[in-house]
């Protein structure tokens, strides 16, 4: 077994109000010095050894993310 | 004739569908999605809603959904489709038409009605409008801002292919006030406002929605 991470974030060029929202929100909060913020989804799969590299691409262009205007991030770690 | 409504779980407009279906004068003939069958229809309706809750995008598990299978392989044989709402949410992540819908650019749920303009009338859903012809019907969502790329959004106007325009205010951010675009054939329609809530005076704004149920009647016959 693997824990594989997935994360997926709107496309840089594709307004973000949910990651916007959050950046105004900041400065009222008390915290200053943040510029922008992006709001995406962070994915964990556990699996099996026998998954392969191409086989987690497509799990993650095919179905987390959509490639119309998300980009994902496919990585192995340390389970 | 007849037309089919697609149930989901989570599908919230599938009867309304199906009234305003009944209200052209087709046979209304609900649909499952857990069914790979069409029940021999002749053209099919995705209703609004939030199907699989819309866990994980909008319309991106209703996708795979069996009754899908069968809808994708018809609609590229030429059957005409329609998606309301979340029914064009999974019509886009389906890829049968292009881009996608986001978070209002407002991040409010919109509920009010909507004034459009027909920007074509040659679709198979169009064809009783004029072209320019202004309509009102409800629209109600949380992710309509209609997004693509910018390749993408000038196929779509050069071809005439953005079938409906937000008019008198853009409630969501969509690109070019986008409200709903067909596929290269003209077949399949998708938009975010909701004609089948628009079909007569008692239970809508006015019966503005009705002309897309009966327009797909005469494409089918045509066809």
């Amino acid at each position: 077994m693997a824990r594989v991470v997935v994360d997926v974030m709107p496309k840089p060029e594709i307004l973000d109000p949910q990651g916007q929202a959050v950046a105004r929100a900041l400065p009222r909060l008390g915290f200053d010095g943040v510029s922008d913020v992006r709001q995406g989804k962070h994915f964990e799969l556990e699996v099996d050894d026998s998954v392969d590299d191409e086989t987690l691409a497509k799990i993650a262009e095919g179905f987390l993310s959509n490639p119309v205007v998300e980009d994902f991030v496919v990585r192995r770690v340390a389970s | 004739m007849r037309i089919g409504a697609v149930t989901f779980p989570g599908t919230l407009d599938d009867s309304d569908t199906l009234r305003a279906i009944k209200a052209s004068g087709a046979d209304a003939v609900a649909l499952w999605h857990g069914d790979a069958d069409l029940k021999q229809v002749d053209a099919v309706v995705l209703p609004g809603g939030f199907s699989y809750g819309d866990y994980l995008r909008a319309g991106a598990i209703a996708r795979f959904a069996p009754v899908m299978g069968e809808i994708v392989d018809a609609a590229r044989k030429g059957m005409p489709v329609l998606g309301i709402c979340n029914g064009f949410q999974v019509l886009c992540e389906a890829g049968l038409l292009p881009g996608a819908l986001l978070r209002n650019a407002g991040l409010h749920f919109v509920c009010r009605d909507q004034w459009l303009k027909v920007e074509n009338n040659t679709s198979a859903w169009t064809t009783r409008y004029d072209t320019g012809a202004e309509i009102i019907v409800p629209i109600k969502n949380m992710d309509g801002r209609y997004t693509a790329d910018k390749s993408t959004v000038d196929e779509l106007e050069g071809e005439g292919r953005v079938v409906f325009r937000y008019t008198g205010g853009n409630p969501n951010g969509s690109l070019g006030d986008i409200a709903g675009v067909s596929d290269a054939t003209g077949r399949i329609v998708g938009l975010m406002p909701h004609p089948e809530h628009a079909i007569d005076a008692l239970t809508g704004p006015s019966d503005d929605g009705l002309g897309m149920f009966l327009s797909v009647l005469d494409s089918v016959v045509a066809a």
